[in-house]
């Protein structure tokens, strides 16, 4: 009987945080959309005519159930990926993404061997 | 190993000098160069006159299309309008008007005082067409083949330099 009453509980958490994911959140796209017109402003914080109008796209396609995904890539099919400020992960700037990581690699062991060298010295 | 983080840090130095030095020599104005080659596909517009819906298929017989996106409200379309009427008189070309977010009675009373270039005229009231066509501001045009390829796009009003770069293109 727990069993029972355990699988049900955890198939219904699943399945809600599953919808929950799926959830499309209008504001977090607005604010990962640049505002072409604008300097240095993003869709949300902008009230540019360019703005409005692509709130209002952005709207629709929401209401046409188009997943976040789906949407950014409408826009970046009409305006480029310069439209999005979190850039998508591609051969053109995949040095962008790996160049942090390897600068804290490299700075690591360099860090260590100084310290090493130091330690012998002492 | 010294001489490796010698040579890490000169890479490093090499790398940032790199870095502003494409990046300095790079405009950073958003353009829209990568639209060129795409297609358009699956539009639907508004006539401006009456209730009929243009798609695709309506332009499929022209051998090249300027989409032309205007307002009577812009003063730089009053400023291209010539060159879109010179442009009108070109046999190989159709031109598709899109009235942007615009009033009827002013739109007409502008094409009435200076001439209607437009072979098609659909209008966009709420802007959201302009969004599908990637248009950021208006006047824009786009020439498109008899693919739906776009060929040219041109932001901000034509000019002559553009008209005979069209010229050239079509003919």
């Amino acid at each position: 009987m727990k069993l029972k009453l355990f699988s049900i509980i955890f198939f219904l958490s699943i399945n809600f945080c599953f919808a929950a994911n799926q959830i499309v959140d209008e504001n977090k796209i607005y604010k990962n959309l640049r505002c072409l017109v604008c300097q240095g402003q993003s869709v949300a914080d902008s009230n540019s005519d360019f703005a409005q109008t692509l709130k209002m796209v952005v709207k629709d396609l929401i209401g046409q159930e188009k997943t976040e995904e789906e949407i950014y890539h409408f826009l970046s099919e009409k305006y480029g990926d310069w439209i999005l400020y979190k850039p998508k992960f591609n051969l053109e700037n995949f040095f962008l993404w790996f160049f942090p990581y390897f600068v804290l690699i490299t700075g690591g062991f360099i860090i260590v061997f100084l310290i090493k060298k130091r330690s012998k010295k002492v | 190993m010294q001489n490796t983080i010698k040579f890490f840090i000169i890479l490093l130095l090499v790398f940032i000098l790199g870095v502003f030095f494409i990046s300095l020599n790079k405009s950073s104005n958003y353009d829209t160069k990568y639209l060129l080659g795409n297609k358009l596909t699956n539009f639907q517009l508004k006539s401006f006159y009456d209730n009929k819906v243009f798609i695709n298929n309506d332009f499929k017989e022209n051998n090249f299309t300027l989409i032309n996106f205007w307002a009577s409200w812009c003063a730089p379309c009053r400023v291209e309008h010539p060159v879109l009427i010179k442009l009108s008189k070109e046999k190989n070309l159709k031109i598709l008007g899109i009235n942007f977010k615009d009033k009827k009675a002013n739109a007409s009373k502008f094409l009435e005082t200076l001439g209607n270039p437009y072979d098609f005229l659909a209008k966009d009231e709420l802007g959201k067409q302009s969004i599908i066509f990637g248009i950021y501001g208006i006047p824009e045009s786009i020439l498109i083949n008899k693919d739906f390829t776009i060929i040219r796009k041109y932001i901000g009003p034509l000019n002559n330099k553009d008209f005979n770069e069209i010229k050239g293109i079509i003919n």
